[in-house]
C-alpha cells in the first residue's frame, strides 16, 4: 500500500511522536509540532498515535491513491478536495484507486496533518520515523515520492470537533532554571506584553515581536551553555523571544526566561504570523494539573468521534458544490 | 537567591526536568562531576526517567512527573549529592580514546598562526602542545554528535573572534576558551580554525551513528598535508580508537 505524491508544498515531512534518548549525543527529539493533531488523527482512524504521518507546514500537496485507502485530516485546516469535490477537515475519508486528493494552503494555523490508515511505514532511525531536517535525518517530501503505508483495516467517514487552537492566545509558562537571571520588573513586563508572532518560524523555533525594549538577562553574554528543551522561551542577544520547537538545538548560551507547558504547545506552534500571544506564569502544581487534564483529553479523543454526515457544517465551502446537478449522492 | 553561588545546585527545568549544576564555569572537576553523576543516575534506572544528559558542568534529567513526582526526584538527587564527592569521582568505564590525524595550519586550517599568536606561542610550539594534548569530550551539542573538547592549557584561553568565519568544513578543529570543537558539518563559527581532520561525528546511515560519547578522550595527532590527503580514502580520515581500560 502506498500513496503517490504528485505535487507537494516546500515543508512537508514525515513525523511521529519523536525520538527520545539522544540528547547527550546532541540530537533533539523532533516529532510532530502539534502533538494533539497526531492524537486526533489516530482517534479518527481508530489506530495508534505512535504511527508516523505527514506534517504539512502551510501548504499540502496532490496525492494519488494506487490502491483504495483511508485517511484523516487534522491540525491547521486546509482546503481539501477529492477529484475536485471539497471534503471536510477534522474527518476521515476513503480514497479509491486513481482518485486524487488535493490539499491546499492553510486557512488558519500553520501545521496540517495527513494521516494514513496504517501510518507511513518508512524505515525507523533510532526508534523513530521523524524527519529532523537540521540534523539531516530524512528529508522534506518531494514530488514523485511514494509514501509507503503500514497494514490497515477500518472505517472512514468519521469526524471530530477540534478545539480551536489556530489563532494564538494565552500560553501558560512555568519558570525554569534560568528564569532567576531576569529581574522581577523584566518578568512583569514580559507577562504584561502582548506579542505578535513574527515572520521567522520553522521547526526549530518561532519568533515573537513586541514594541518597546527587549527582555535581557543579567550577564546575558557570559552564561555557560546549558541544556535546551522544546517549549523554552529563549532571548536572543537583543532580548527578543523565540519559542523553541521540536528541532531546537540541545544546548545553547542564550538565556531562557521560562518554558511553555507541553499542553499549550499545540496552540503555540499553530499561531500564525501576526497573531497575538501572551504569557502567564503558573505554579508547578497548576502546570501538573493542566498536564494531567491534557493527557486525559488525549485518551478521551476516541470517544468524541462522530459519524460524518452531510451536515452543512461539515462542508467547508457549500457554494463550491453543484447541489442541483446531483454530484453528491446520498450514499457518499 | 541569585546572589548565592553554592554548588552543586538542583533546579527544575520546565515541567519535566531537573538540572544538577556543579559550577557556573567549565573546569576539569565540574565537567568530571557532571559526567560521573549522569552515569550514576543512568545506572540507577529510576522508573519515570525518560532521558539524561551531561552538559559542560551539569547533569540533566527528563522525567515523567506523573510517574516520578518532582519532590521525589529532588530528594533522590540530594541524597546522591551527599553520598560522595562528585568533583573527584572516577569517570565511567567503557570510554574510548581516539587518535585523530590532524593537519594543523596550511590552507586547510588557516587560523593556526593567529591562534598561536593569541596564545603567545610560536606556531611550531602551538602545534606541538595541541597535538600532545589528550582532551576529553566535555559535552556534545549544538549539532548531532558534535563534541566540545578540553580542557586545553590556560595559554589557549583565547577569546572567540568578534566576526564570524562564514564557513568552515566538516571535520574542522576550532579553538577558543581552552576548548576545541570538532565540527560535525559545514558551519559558520566565531572560533579559530586551527586544524583539519577527516573525522565524521555523525553518520545517520551508519549502525553506530554517533562516533563520540561524553567522557571519551581524543588526541589530535599532527600529520603532514600529504599524509592527511592519503588518509581521506578512509571514511573517518584515518582516525582509530582504543578502549580506555584504567
Amino acid at each position: 500500500m502506498s500513496l503517490r505524491v504528485q505535487a507537494i508544498g516546500p515543508a512537508c515531512t514525515v513525523q511521529d511522536l519523536g525520538r527520545s534518548g539522544y540528547l547527550d549525543r546532541g540530537l533533539s527529539r523532533s516529532g510532530a509540532a502539534d502533538v494533539l493533531a497526531l492524537y486526533e488523527g489516530a482517534a479518527l482512524l481508530g489506530q495508534s498515535p505512535d504511527l508516523a504521518q505527514l506534517e504539512m507546514a502551510g501548504l499540502g500537496g496532490t496525492f494519488e491513491a494506487t490502491q483504495g485507502l483511508r485517511f484523516a485530516l487534522t491540525g491547521a485546516p486546509m482546503q481539501a478536495t477529492i477529484d475536485g469535490a471539497t471534503i471536510a477537515w477534522n474527518a476521515s475519508h476513503s480514497l479509491e484507486p486513481g482518485q486524487t486528493l488535493v490539499i491546499g494552503a492553510a486557512m488558519q494555523g500553520n501545521y496540517g496533518y495527513l494521516h494514513l490508515g496504517g501510518g507511513i511505514d518508512t524505515t525507523p532511525f533510532l526508534g523513530s520515523r521523524s524527519t529532523h531536517l537540521t540534523a539531516n535525518i530524512g528529508a522534506a517530501i518531494q514530488a514523485g515520492d511514494v509514501l509507503p503505508m503500514g497494514p490497515d483495516k477500518g472505517e472512514a467517514g468519521k469526524k471530530l470537533r477540534p478545539d480551536n487552537r489556530f489563532s494564538g492566545g494565552l500560553l501558560r509558562i512555568v519558570s525554569s532554571f534560568q528564569t532567576e537571571l531576569f529581574d522581577q520588573s523584566t518578568l512583569d513586563r514580559f507577562t504584561a506584553t502582548t506579542f505578535q508572532r513574527g515572520a521567522r518560524a520553522n521547526r526549530m523555533g518561532m519568533q515573537l515581536e513586541s514594541d518597546g525594549a527587549g527582555f535581557a538577562a543579567k550577564g546575558q553574554l557570559n552564561i555557560l551553555s546549558e541544556v535546551i528543551t522544546p517549549g523554552d522561551i529563549q532571548m536572543t542577544g537583543t532580548g527578543n523571544p523565540f519559542i523553541l520547537l521540536p528541532e531546537c538545538q540541545t544546548t545553547g548560551g542564550y538565556p531562557r526566561i521560562a518554558t511553555v507547558l507541553p499542553c499549550d504547545m499545540p496552540r503555540a506552534v499553530q499561531t500564525p504570523a501576526g497573531a497575538r500571544v501572551q504569557f502567564e506564569f503558573v505554579s508547578l502544581d497548576q502546570a501538573l494539573a493542566a498536564d494531567t487534564a491534557f493527557r486525559s483529553e488525549l485518551m478521551r479523543l476516541p470517544r468524541r468521534i462522530e459519524d460524518l454526515v452531510r451536515d452543512p457544517h461539515d462542508i467547508p465551502d457549500l457554494l463550491s458544490y453543484q447541489l442541483i446537478s446531483g454530484m453528491i449522492s446520498a450514499t457518499e | 537567591m541569585t546572589g548565592t553561588k553554592t554548588f552543586p545546585r538542583i533546579r527544575s527545568v520546565g515541567l519535566d526536568g531537573a538540572l544538577v549544576t556543579f559550577a557556573d564555569t567549565m573546569t576539569e572537576a565540574s565537567n568530571r562531576a557532571a559526567i560521573a553523576f549522569r552515569y550514576a543516575v543512568e545506572t540507577l534506572n529510576w522508573d519515570g526517567v525518560i532521558e539524561t544528559s551531561a552538559s559542560l558542568a551539569s547533569t540533566y534529567l527528563r522525567f515523567d512527573p506523573q510517574v516520578l513526582p518532582h519532590e521525589d526526584v529532588l530528594e533522590r538527587l540530594r541524597q546522591m549529592l551527599e553520598r560522595q564527592d562528585w568533583y573527584g569521582a572516577p569517570l565511567p568505564k567503557g570510554r574510548k580514546l581516539w587518535h585523530v590525524p590532524t593537519v594543523y595550519g596550511t590552507d586547510l586550517a588557516p587560523q593556526l598562526d593567529e591562534a598561536a599568536d593569541a596564545a603567545g606561542l610560536s606556531p611550531k610550539e602551538a602545534i606541538h602542545r595541541l597535538s600532545q594534548s589528550r582532551v576529553r569530550v566535555l559535552t556534545i551539542g549544538f549539532a548531532p554528535g558534535q563534541p566540545y573538547l578540553g580542557p586545553l592549557g590556560p595559554e589557549f584561553n583565547i577569546p572567540r573572534q568578534k566576526e564570524l568565519t562564514p564557513m568552515v568544513p566538516r571535520g574542522a578543529l576550532v579553538l577558543a576558551i581552552s576548548q576545541f570543537v570538532l565540527f560535525a558539518g559545514p558551519t559558520p563559527t566565531g572560533w579559530r580554525h586551527v586544524g583539519q581532520t577527516g573525522f565524521q561525528c555523525f553518520r545517520p546511515d551508519h549502525a553506530d551513528s554517533f562516533s563520540l560519547a561524553p567522557g571519551d578522550e581524543v588526541i589530535f595527532t599532527s600529520v603532514t598535508r600529504d599524509e592527511y590527503d592519503s588518509l581521506q580514502t578512509d571514511a573517518m580520515g584515518g582516525a582509530v580508537f582504543e578502549e580506555i581500560t584504567s
